[in-house]
């Protein structure tokens, strides 16, 4: 008994006061909102686009990143010869619309606004979630688990992970949905009770990730069910899982903001 | 009696032209995988792939004593092969795997499933016919009798964790078996690997098990290196070695706080849900994702230390081990924990042996096998991690396991932060050669990872086979249950903790 309430002194408390305090620190070389300066841009040049695995990089009209798609592995930054794309260390990525995660030098990502007034009356203090892995590698997974661990502590919120979907006001959804997983993803939707949500956390699980256009997966769960809340990323931070959660509940953000400018920088990064 | 054919030998982390694989009969092929085991080899990939209007099959098995591999092939004409299971258990799946993957009957083996229920190998564009086999739906072993039922667990499971099918035939709350049925999690990786690199290949092998980004990275970028003669340089293979266990560290940390959890020992399943994370931030401290994606590429680390980063993370190390020591000696004082874990989910030595167990779960069944010391690579040419073994083969001795390692490779790590080669962390990496086959050994935290790669005439892959270690080991999972309690399942599935996707690919 003495070990254990020394070890529990020594353990110290370690939840974090967010979102009633800062966010913590994020490490300095975390990759987050990309950084777009199309001023640098050498005419007609595809660097970025050529380079990027999944193909989240388009040109026209204007030099756009489909957060859906990319896995911010900078390989896009790497392969530019003028500093045009970087990434910078904001963490705030989660959308409601599957445009929305589409940003451009003038636009960055409309964050996400709360569910609908009656909805949030019923999750708002409450929210139990049902986790389908569809596919997943289990960093998402991961991320989505360390959450209700004591530094982050979700079950401050009242969001929990429950063991059964009969037990669930929504699922929360990983991987590019296998042909495997079609099945079983559509059945435990189906068997929450109404109203539901859907939440879908890592590039998979919104367009398929690396997987996209594989004949076995289906390019994200909005093939088989409806999505509520888009977590861009891969896997994404669990700050960002957790931003993305609290302004779905209205316990953060204003209403659909979209920054004139990115956090942690002022300007694009010095050439 | 003729003496057992020669075969091609080669390292870990090389490559030798595939003329030089001899290419055998059947009998002669069947007879080298049979002797081979005999001898105390082991399987550690037996697969095939389409060949024009046949099937080639490829055998390298390991001599962990000699530090070598030995390698063999033979075509098959036809649409059947024999199967050398009932002879040589360890490779059951494996047969089962070249059936499924190459359209082709296993005859003899003692009870053909799929694996993945995936379709056969082909072009990019083919589309999987909906109707061929549906995920979890085989003859499952049954165990009949009128106190006798069946208990059917997933695809989707309580917990966040990945899918499969569990099926247990139990006689009240004992169960007499358990049979697991996966493939939910089947991407296509191996086949979308086929005529690569391209952008792409490194995202498949860096979420083929997104746990072990790490371990099968590095195994990629050993293969890559192999078939263009390219040698990372040292603070390259320093760097790869830190991240390796510092993967290793977060998920083992991750696995005992999880174990505790499992029994409802809440003071260590709390703090090392916490401390696991401070592993995983170290590793973005190095690379910016707490996966360490983006952190191993072919030709060593893009990402590197400064002298104050490196002391940070010596620091930060030495706080967090602290804080396990005080986590985890609690499971081992604790006699309620102890009463759990002490006996739970046995898997004797012969049977490990007989499964060809590896990595922790092997360990802890007391088989000495460690790809660092037996095949190593890298750092581990010339860095020594002390080996970690139990033999209880209980839940016990692969917890104990998993703390011992913990121990080892916080003192590896800090020994490297302060011994860092000088230099460049990465060089550039000429195209594959043509004509080759390479394999790569990583001892990823699970166990031995194993990648196996043919490239064609313009030096791209024909063929790229991922064996996880989870591949080997979901059939001692399955072992451990029998005559165990049904409500012990979850502790024994986390004293494992295999990959879904790494199995599914």
């Amino acid at each position: 008994m003495l070990n254990l309430m020394r070890a529990r002194i020594q353990q110290g408390q370690r939840t974090i006061r967010y979102p009633a305090g800062p966010p913590p620190d994020l490490p300095e070389r975390f990759r987050g909102h990309p950084i777009i300066a199309t001023g640098r841009c050498a005419d007609g040049c595809r660097e970025c686009a050529a380079a990027c695995p999944t193909g989240a990089i388009t040109l026209q009209p204007a030099l756009a990143v489909d957060l859906g798609k990319c896995l911010f592995c900078a390989e896009c930054a790497a392969a530019c010869p003028d500093g045009a794309l970087s990434f910078g260390t904001d963490h705030r990525l989660a959308a409601r619309g599957r445009a929305d995660l589409m940003v451009t030098e003038s636009d960055t990502v409309r964050l996400a606004t709360a569910l609908e007034a009656k909805t949030r009356r019923l999750f708002g203090r409450s929210l139990k979630l049902r986790q389908v892995s569809a596919g997943g590698c289990n960093a998402c997974e991961s991320e989505i688990n360390v959450l209700g661990t004591i530094v982050w502590d979700i079950g401050r919120f009242g969001i929990q992970i429950v063991a059964s979907p009969r037990h669930a006001d929504g699922l929360i959804v990983t991987g590019p949905v296998t042909a495997n997983m079609r099945l079983a993803l559509q059945e435990t939707y189906a068997a929450v009770a109404p109203p539901k949500i859907v939440i879908a956390v890592g590039a998979c699980a919104i367009s398929g990730g690396p997987y996209i256009d594989h004949p076995e997966a289906l390019n994200g769960a909005g093939a088989v069910v409806p999505v509520d809340l888009y977590v861009p990323g891969c896997p994404p931070h669990p700050l960002t899982i957790l931003d993305g959660l609290l302004r779905l509940l209205g316990r953060l953000g204003t209403e659909g903001e979209r920054r004139t400018h990115i956090a942690g920088t002022e300007t694009a990064p010095p050439v | 009696m003729s003496a057992a054919p020669r075969l091609a030998r080669l390292k870990a982390g090389t490559a030798i032209p595939r003329a030089a694989v001899p290419d055998l009969p059947w009998a002669e092929f069947s007879e080298a995988l049979l002797d081979g085991v005999a001898r105390g080899l082991r399987v550690v990939a037996y697969f095939a792939a389409p060949d024009e209007n046949a099937v080639r099959f490829h055998l390298v098995m390991a001599d962990d004593q000699e530090s070598t591999l030995e390698t063999c092939t033979t075509r098959i004409a036809g649409d059947a092969f024999p199967s050398l299971t009932r002879q040589c258990p360890q490779v059951n799946l494996f047969e089962r795997e070249i059936a499924e993957q190459c359209g082709l009957r296993a005859e003899g083996h003692p009870w053909p499933k799929p694996v993945r229920f995936q379709p056969p190998l082909m072009p990019r564009t083919r589309v999987p016919d909906p109707a061929a086999s549906i995920p979890g739906v085989v003859d499952f072993y049954r165990v009949e009798g009128s106190e006798v039922h069946e208990v059917g667990v997933g695809p989707v499971h309580a917990g966040v964790i990945e899918p499969g099918h569990f099926r247990f035939q139990c006689h009240g709350e004992q169960v007499f078996h358990l049979e697991i049925s996966l493939g939910y999690q089947h991407r296509g990786i191996e086949r979308a690997l086929i005529g690569g690199p391209d952008r792409r290949s490194i995202h498949y092998l860096e979420t083929a098990a997104g746990d072990t980004t790490i371990g099968h990275a590095t195994a990629y970028c050993e293969i890559i290196e192999a078939l263009s003669h390219t040698r990372p340089p040292a603070r390259g293979a320093a760097l790869r070695g830190i991240a390796l266990e510092l993967e290793r560290l977060a998920s083992h940390v991750g696995d005992l706080g999880a174990l505790a959890g499992d029994i409802g020992f809440l003071p260590t399943a709390s703090y090392c849900g916490r401390l696991r994370g401070d592993f995983l931030n170290m590793t973005a401290d190095i690379c910016g994702s707490r996966f360490g994606r983006g952190l191993v590429r072919p030709g060593g680390a893009p990402f590197d230390l400064d002298e104050a980063l490196a002391a940070r993370l010596l620091d930060r190390l030495a706080r967090a081990f602290a804080d396990c020591r005080s986590a985890i000696d609690l499971l081992w004082d604790t006699s309620s924990v102890m009463e759990r874990f002490e006996g739970t989910g046995i898997v004797p030595r012969d049977v490990a042996m007989a499964l060809g167990l590896i990595g922790p779960a092997g360990r802890a069944s007391g088989l000495d096998r460690d790809a660092r010391r037996d095949h190593p690579t890298g750092i581990f040419r010339f860095h020594h991690i002390p080996v970690a073994l139990a033999d209880s083969g209980d839940t016990f001795a692969r917890a104990y396991v998993r703390w011992l390692e913990i121990q080892r490779s916080v003192a590896f790590i800090r020994e490297m932060l302060k011994v860092l080669p000088r230099g460049a962390a990465r060089t550039d990496v000429a195209p594959a050669g043509p004509l080759l086959l390479s394999v790569a050994l990583v001892e990823g935290w699970r166990g031995e990872i194993c990648h196996v790669a043919l490239t064609d005439g313009s030096g791209r892959f024909a063929r790229y086979k991922i064996i996880d270690p989870s591949f080997h080991n979901w059939s001692a999972l399955a072992y451990s249950l029998r005559g165990q309690q049904i409500s012990d399942f979850p502790l024994c599935n986390k004293s494992f903790n295999l990959s879904y996707c790494g199995h599914d690919l």
